[in-house]
């Protein structure tokens, strides 16, 4: 049971007063709130049916959808890089010999302390002079997928260390080599462990393609700007679109965290540490 | 590089200093919502409860660079005009709060509730329980998520530049527009980061251990 169901009494009379009255103010103020902000909506005439014009034609969602699927091509790519990556990473970050386990800390370190803007901009004007000069697609796509490699490199490794140590020494125990004992019984547990954590990685791989908009990849948040270009539909076109996004992302992370709650549960009698809080996995990556 | 340090470093010095404001205002001004946030979700009040959850879910869940968008680049269309520096504060505190609500609603239930329940019984109220012996041990719970939120504010900080505040990200993009001397700029404004980054992070590490209590 969480503290927060025991933090107060069931209420009595007396707070029960004070928790309708809390209750009235509250809605009057969110009420308030949301009136104001239809008011200014209204007066500044954004909710005329003519700015909305666009998005009753059938046209406008085709095109949309053709951004989204860009969007998720962008997610995907960049998930191909992260996953790989991560998984070396954390393996390197593991490992015995500190020849390979130092640059891995380093490198983890580094891509987990830079921001991605700033990798995208070098991939876009930095490199090029030096011949590196991929598509614009891959531009947006590979800082994407070092970012959030060494991210996953960290989700891997909490998972790695999540497992009892005893699991190692009794593959090993059984005959298997280190490196079965990792492939046949660390690993397929691990990736257990840290489902809901990668499945929450997607909505902020997700968050991450919306950089499209700084290098003019196709995807969602550039294809909005493209449209407003023609119609000049700000308010209209970034909101339904920044909606969008939201959906997609609460419906994503509410998964991730249904599958946790599920892991968790089932994991109840299982001696070992909990990996790390899913929001506390997110928080570094908060863009 | 001699041109970087003679003719760019007020351009970095400038980029640097817009960046520490976001980051000061950002991470400060999202604990103070975020600690709001955390109240309304654990209250005795179903309805704040509720809105606590709608707001958490909605700018978790949103990505900072169309908020950015929205609020610069739409507000005005609306009628409501701020400043541009504020406004990437608004986004970004929006942002942060609901991962700090997060943070400290993961913090009080890391509590066993064995706690509360002896703090309830000697009388305490909700607050009481709050103040006196959930909080001073969620604290310590809570160092090293805050800090992790402290480098993503950092980080996200440089989201500004897409909606053309220049801030040290952007202020090494437009250097090296200008002068095109390769890696060497965007190596600085990493380093800048990065240790910006590790810095909070060894800080955080050292509070750690300090606040720690031996049971």
């Amino acid at each position: 049971m969480s503290t927060q169901q025991v933090l107060f009494d069931a209420v009595g009379p007396k707070a029960r007063r004070r928790v309708m009255i809390l209750t009235i103010v509250s809605i009057l103020v969110t009420l308030g709130l949301l009136i104001l902000a239809y008011a200014q909506f209204y007066q500044s005439g954004q909710l005329a049916p003519s700015k909305w014009a666009e998005f009753k034609q059938s046209s406008t969602w085709r095109y949309l959808l053709k951004a989204f699927g860009n969007t998720a091509l962008a997610a995907l790519g960049a998930g191909a890089i992260a996953l790989p990556l991560g998984l070396f990473l954390a393996l390197g970050r593991l490992a015995d010999a500190k020849l390979v386990r130092w640059p891995c800390t380093a490198v983890i370190e580094l891509l987990r302390s830079v921001p991605l803007l700033l990798i995208i901009y070098i991939f876009v004007s930095a490199l090029p002079p030096y011949g590196i000069n991929p598509d614009v697609f891959w531009k947006l796509v590979i800082p994407i997928g070092l970012c959030s490699g060494a991210t996953i490199a960290e989700v891997f490794r909490a998972g790695i260390l999540a497992l009892p140590k005893g699991q190692t020494e009794a593959a090993i125990a059984v005959g298997l080599t280190p490196a079965q004992a990792f492939r046949l019984v660390v690993f397929p547990q691990s990736v257990r462990i840290v489902l809901p954590a990668l499945i929450a990685q997607v909505v902020i791989l997700l968050k991450d393609t919306t950089l499209g908009y700084v290098v003019s990849y196709g995807e969602l948040q550039q294809s909005g700007k493209v449209l407003v270009a023609s119609t000049g539909h700000l308010v209209q076109t970034y909101l339904i679109i920044t909606i969008v996004y939201i959906g997609m992302n609460i419906v994503i992370s509410n998964a991730a965290s249904a599958i946790d709650r599920r892991m968790s549960r089932r994991r109840a009698g299982v001696a070992g540490p909990a990996p790390q809080d899913a929001t506390e996995r997110q928080l570094s990556t908060i863009a | 590089m001699d041109i970087l340090l003679t003719k760019y470093l007020g351009t970095f010095g400038e980029g640097l200093w817009v960046t520490a404001q976001f980051t000061v205002v950002g991470f400060i001004g999202s604990m103070i919502l975020g600690v709001v946030l955390a109240t309304f979700r654990i209250s005795p009040v179903a309805y704040l409860r509720a809105v606590g959850l709608i707001f958490v879910e909605i700018f978790r869940n949103v990505p900072l660079v169309s908020l950015l968008i929205l609020v610069v680049y739409g507000l005005p269309e609306i009628g409501i005009t701020i400043d541009y520096l504020p406004s990437v504060m608004i986004a970004m505190i929006l942002v942060g709060a609901s991962f700090a609500c997060e943070v400290f609603r993961t913090g009080i239930n890391a509590i066993p509730s064995g706690q509360v329940e002896a703090g309830r019984a000697i009388g305490l109220g909700f607050f009481g329980v709050l103040r006196e012996i959930v909080f001073p041990q969620a604290t310590r719970a809570m160092v090293q998520p805050i800090v992790t939120l402290f480098i993503g504010i950092l980080l996200s900080s440089s989201l500004a530049g897409v909606v053309g505040v220049m801030d040290l990200t952007a202020q090494v993009s437009f250097i090296n527009n200008k002068e095109a001397l390769g890696l060497v700029t965007f190596l600085v404004a990493a380093v800048i980061y990065a240790t910006i980054a590790l810095g909070a992070g060894a800080v955080g590490a050292r509070l750690e251990t300090r606040l720690r209590v031996l049971r």
